[in-house]
């Protein structure tokens, strides 16, 4: 089966800008993927590009194999999309806003509200908007996205003003869509959180895809030192410094622990040791590289290249 | 089709919330019922022009009122939505822009004519009652009179989007709305006039005039109202203009139909080049 979203070679400019520059994926079905850059780095004009609101001045996208420039709309009806910020007219309720969406895509009305309780908005859905809080909008939002049982989910930003409840709640109705087949494409700067949701990353950085894998992978070409800390029973710190010397940089955190950054291909040899009879070493906290580490390694890695 | 019905619906639904179809409601009966009354004072109770009076009053009025009111809600549409966000939503929706234009089209002038014809019919309704008696004639401009008003609401709607889809900023497409209303609705014949003073009719003649009003829509419909029916241009000190203005009712009518459509098609032009 064809890839949902296949990018290939793309690039957009507005005016002198280059947003984005000679970028290339697929995205299979029923992969969840993080757009991860900071601001300005090209992540929002990609989705404009995947949902056809933006030309490519280079390259070709096909979203659910079409054209999404090209003015052709049955692919729109599989797809949805959470913008930045998402807004909505204040003078009516959420249910005209949600039914109104719903016609758009040709939904049954009824079949669209009940997704009002299913991102928790049930009774406020028949106020007006203008008295939502910004963590109600970004709800209402994500239940227009959700209209229609999208083959593709593209979330702009879309955590942001929820509390952490709502974002566990929001993360299992994304898990739910994905386990039914949808692509889901989270773009964020919510970097910690996202890493434990998606199976892929995808790294931007001045409009260029810097990289592209698993978690795993990204640390295995970033070769990140993984934290390593190790506590002592009592007296056990003055043994350890014979054996932990020689293999990795290492500094006391206090009179009785010790942190080490391991290199991937030293770590088990160093907990080999640190597990090994005679260490006296009580605990154990392996900390991988997180999603933040990795990005400033890459964005690092690209402002060095020519 | 379907979607322009459904974002229609959307913008008639919004105009009925924010109170929009209500104030211009109220405000165009008001003022038309206050015509009405204090404009049949003069005709007393011999002439069969009372429901005339109202027209000649009534048109000048429209030419003030709705254009204004018009571009009021016109010149948000595009732009507006484009800096609210809300646009970037909609247009991420199986809608072609084209649709979105002409679904607030269809949706803002269903709000004025629902507005005029219930405003404007309150005082005609208002006369009827107080039995003033009113030839059939009368009627007919009476309905030709509301009709064309509509059309010229069109016009300025459509003027106010083509502003809305070319500016940038919201305040940008206020201002020069409003501009746009002292030009045509003001300046415009103050201008006309000043001219036709100095020539004293050397250069100017009826046919260059002719073709010169034919370039604001509010002239084309004074003309259209004041000119068309010989009961009205009496009162509205028309005839003698109408006697060497040589354009009949269906050039007028088609002009003001070209000036509701050639703004809404450059308008759909531009918003189709737009980056969002």
């Amino acid at each position: 089966m064809n890839a949902t979203v296949e990018i290939r070679g793309v690039g957009k400019r507005y005016g002198k800008v280059e947003a984005v520059r000679d970028v290339s994926f697929d995205l299979p079905a029923g992969q969840s993927v993080a757009l991860v850059g900071h601001n300005g780095a090209g992540k929002t004009t990609l989705l404009k590009l995947m949902l056809g609101l933006a030309h490519p001045t280079a390259g070709v996208i096909r979203v659910l194999g079409e054209n999404p420039a090209a003015g052709e709309f049955a692919a729109r009806l599989r797809l949805g999309y959470l913008p930045e910020s998402v807004s909505f007219n204040p003078a009516l309720t959420g249910r005209e806003i949600l039914s109104f969406y719903a016609r758009l895509k040709r939904e049954p009305v009824p079949k669209a509200l009940a997704l009002l309780d299913r991102v928790g908005l049930g009774e406020a859905s028949k106020r007006r908007v203008g008295t939502y809080s910004k963590g109600m909008r970004q709800r209402l939002g994500l239940a227009q996205a959700l209209i229609g049982e999208p083959l593709l989910l593209l979330l702009d930003e879309p955590t942001t003003g929820l509390d952490p409840a709502l974002r566990i709640g929001f993360y299992e109705i994304v898990e739910e869509l994905r386990d039914r087949g949808a692509t889901v494409v989270l773009s964020s700067h919510a970097l910690t959180e996202i890493e434990e949701r998606t199976e892929r990353v995808i790294i931007m950085n001045r409009g260029v895809k810097t990289a592209d894998g698993s978690m795993d992978e990204l640390r295995q070409i970033a070769r990140l030192p993984t934290r390593i800390r190790l506590r002592f029973a009592n007296g056990g710190m003055r043994l350890a410094q014979d054996w932990l010397g020689a293999l990795a940089p290492w500094r006391a955190v206090d009179g009785r622990s010790v942190e080490i950054d391991a290199l991937p291909e030293q770590k088990i040899a160093l907990l080999r040791r640190a597990a090994a009879e005679g260490a006296s070493v009580e605990d154990i906290d392996v900390v991988p590289p997180t999603l933040d580490q990795l990005y400033a390694h890459f964005l690092e890695g690209q402002a060095g290249a020519p | 089709m379907r979607n322009i019905v459904i974002i229609a619906g959307k913008e008639i639904q919004e105009g009925m919330r924010n109170r929009w179809v209500l104030a211009t409601t109220i405000l165009l009966a008001v003022l038309a019922l206050t015509l009405a009354f204090l404009g049949s004072a003069p005709t007393g109770t011999v002439g069969v022009g009372a429901l005339d009076v109202v027209i000649v009053s009534l048109s000048s009025l429209t030419i003030f009122l709705l254009p204004l009111i018009a571009l009021l809600i016109s010149h948000d549409a595009i732009v507006g939505d484009m800096e609210r966000g809300t646009m970037l939503l909609l247009l991420s929706y199986p809608v072609g822009r084209g649709q979105v234009l002409m679904g607030k089209f269809a949706g803002h002038l269903a709000i004025l004519s629902f507005a005029t014809v219930l405003g404007y019919g309150a005082a005609a309704m208002a006369l009827g009652v107080t039995g003033a008696p009113i030839g059939i004639e009368s009627w007919f401009a009476f309905a030709r009179m509301i009709g064309s008003s509509i059309l010229l609401g069109a016009v300025f709607i459509a003027i106010g989007y083509l502003v809305s889809a070319l500016v940038q900023q919201r305040g940008t497409a206020a201002g020069i709305a409003v501009g746009i209303w002292l030009l045509l609705v003001l300046v415009f014949d103050m201008a006309l006039l000043g001219v036709l003073v100095v020539d004293q009719g050397r250069v100017v003649s009826a046919t260059v005039l002719n073709a010169v009003l034919l370039l604001n829509p509010t002239d084309v419909y004074r003309m259209f109202n004041l000119a068309g029916s010989a009961n009205v241009s009496a009162f509205a000190g028309m005839a003698g203009l109408a006697g060497t203005v040589m354009l009949d009712g269906s050039v007028l009518l088609a002009a003001l139909v070209a000036w509701a459509l050639l703004p809404v098609a450059l308008a759909s032009v531009a918003f189709a080049r737009r980056e969002l």
